[in-house]
């Protein structure tokens, strides 16, 4: 009865929006640059760069836990940085009180960004659109007003971090290349944890409800339920990037948990590709190389930046990742 | 209702699969349902039909678990489902289609179906085992494409269909659930006349197979595939039964003012 078949209706299926493949080749191509990027940085005497790229991983972790419940599900959170900001806290006073192995502090700060994701998610995903944004803007708000006022915890001043989390096994994380190394591994597997989960049923799920979120509640899926998992999710992957950024810089304050804060991250996943299993990670790393280098230059660097991110957007709608994606599909 | 202390009540021939009693709606000041009564047997096809505004796509809406009514009660297969989130009724087997389509227009016409499948099979929270591994899943939901007419179509993506084909998967989409009521809302809106045929056809195959309660204006269509038919006005069921007796029923050509019922020659 059909007419003659069109080029969309041929017989084998090519990769639709539910699929997120890991190219083999490609990923361990950027891992291996990445892995040797220390005895590179050590050989030209810029250990500086270890440094950077280490921030680059941090906010790609914390920028790819956004870009799962905003790109993938939809979710127009407008609160990470809270969340990201818990996890620095956690082990910010954890170590204030004495407690320094990070293998408690750093679930403690996964756990604790999960659970106020959970109990965040649970009031504001009944609402939808601009309210929601609104609402998650408002509880990262008052955790920010919260630790600005606390002065058991530093207030408006913040925290010093003695020193980082300790490893033990022999790792001594006050070493950048080591620290750099395991922040490395810990995004690594995240990103392949991620890219597993946008592949699984889980996934599926997550993206339909994107597309068309009453239709799935039609055919049987508890809507708000798998939106809540997704959130919490993301929440506790915030956490350990927050318990990574408290690390880093050895020092946690209110600043972490502001609305700018979030911004940031909602234009790092929409300069890489909001809805790109690459997005986050690309996001970050332009972002921040961005302002590395603009800010070398002027302090008026985010001007600069900001007509970068007007570029972007106007040429490359689906971010700098979802060009790649097109060239691969033609 | 004898079966409603029954665990898993099993509706023997007798018992309705579905029961609507007293059903209230209020918008403001409008009543849009108003007691309204309605039963559907196993197996049959029972039409629901009215004029434009009677309360038709309103009365789905509460069945199928998108509104809440005000008042009155909805069993379904021996359970009160009156306060049973959406979700829960469809996992029973109460499952609806759209009057305007709503089917996921960027996934390809068998990721769709797909999805109808998954939400049957119960939990996803699966997070590592790769989706499209599920063979037997996306079999069910070629079969499903099969039985709609979309065979050719598995991997176009719903969004570029032709409306007739949407309104295919829309009810594909419902069908691929394993409803043991399937709730259709005009399959047939919108369509020409070739589309209505082949919706037809589809609707004639799932007779017997699927009890069905069908919204539709088009009237020659209902007269001829309903067992039973129900008529609403002013969200009232004003009558109800076969479509000889339908036809012949003076409120209801009143209603229609005589000049939408096909007459006895025309059917």
């Amino acid at each position: 009865m059909q007419p003659v078949p069109s080029a969309s209706t041929t017989t084998t299926a090519s990769p639709g929006l539910l699929d997120h493949p890991l190219h083999p080749w490609r990923s361990l191509a950027v891992l291996l640059l990445l892995a040797a990027l220390p005895p590179v940085a050590s050989a030209l005497g810029e250990d500086f760069y270890v440094g950077l790229a280490t921030r680059i991983l941090i906010f790609a972790l914390a920028a790819t836990s956004l870009n799962l419940i905003l790109g993938f599900g939809g979710m127009v959170s407008f609160g990470h940085a809270a969340f990201v900001g818990l996890g620095a806290y956690v082990v910010g006073i954890l170590m204030q009180e004495g407690v320094t192995s990070a293998w408690i502090a750093w679930p403690a700060a996964i756990a604790a960004g999960a659970l106020f994701a959970l109990a965040v998610g649970a009031v504001s995903l009944r609402t939808r659109g601009v309210y929601f944004i609104m609402i998650t803007l408002a509880f990262a708000q008052m955790l920010y007003y919260l630790m600005v006022s606390w002065k058991t915890w530093g207030g408006d001043d913040g925290l010093t971090l003695p020193g980082r989390s300790v490893l033990g096994a022999g790792v001594d994380l006050a070493l950048d290349d080591r620290f750099y190394y395991v922040v490395l591994g810990l995004f690594a597997l995240v990103f392949v944890g991620v890219q597993r989960l946008l592949d699984a049923r889980f996934g599926h799920v997550l993206q339909a409800l994107r597309e068309n979120e009453t239709r799935m509640g039609a055919i049987g899926f508890p809507v708000y339920r798998y939106q809540l998992v997704a959130f919490t999710l993301a929440g506790g992957l915030a956490g350990l990037a927050g318990a990574l950024l408290a690390n880093q810089s050895g020092f946690v304050s209110p600043a972490l948990l502001q609305w700018n804060q979030s911004g940031l991250l909602l234009v790092m996943v929409i300069l890489g590709g909001v809805g790109h299993l690459w997005g986050g990670f690309v996001g970050a790393a332009v972002f921040l190389l961005l302002e590395e280098v603009l800010s070398a230059y002027t302090i008026h660097w985010q001007f600069a930046l900001g007509a970068v991110l007007l570029a972007v957007v106007l040429a490359a709608p689906r971010g700098l990742a979802g060009l790649s994606r097109r060239g691969a599909r033609s | 209702m004898r079966t409603t202390t029954n665990a898993h009540p099993v509706a023997d021939a007798a018992a309705p699969l579905l029961h609507v009693d007293g059903l209230v709606k209020r918008f403001g000041g409008l009543v849009a349902t108003d007691r309204a009564a309605l039963h559907v047997l196993p197996g049959e096809l029972h039409a629901l039909i009215g004029p434009n505004g009677a309360g038709k796509t309103t009365l789905i809406h509460q069945i199928s678990g998108a509104l809440a009514p005000d008042a009155g009660r909805i069993v379904f297969g021996g359970e009160d489902v009156t306060r049973v989130p959406m979700p829960r009724r469809v996992l029973r087997g109460l499952v609806r289609s759209y009057q305007i389509t709503s089917v996921f227009a960027r996934l390809s016409v068998r990721d769709n179906l797909a999805l109808a499948v998954q939400a049957r099979q119960g939990s996803s929270l699966r997070f590592w085992r790769p989706a499209r591994a599920e063979t037997d899943r996306y079999a069910e939901a070629d079969a499903v494409a099969e039985r709609v007419g979309l065979a050719a179509r598995l991997h176009a993506l719903a969004g570029a269909l032709a409306h007739g084909e949407q309104r295919q998967l829309e009810v594909g989409l419902a069908l691929a659930t394993s409803p043991r009521l399937l709730l259709l809302d005009e399959p047939m809106a919108g369509m020409g006349p070739d589309e209505s045929e082949r919706m037809l056809a589809l609707l004639q195959s799932l007779r017997g197979a699927t009890t069905m309660l069908l919204v539709e204006h088009d009237m020659d269509a209902v007269f001829r595939l309903a067992d039973r038919i129900s008529v609403l006005v002013a969200g009232r069921v004003i009558a109800c039964g076969a479509p000889g007796h339908i036809r012949n029923h003076p409120e209801v050509r009143r209603a229609y003012l005589g000049d939408e019922l096909p007459t006895e020659t025309e059917a």
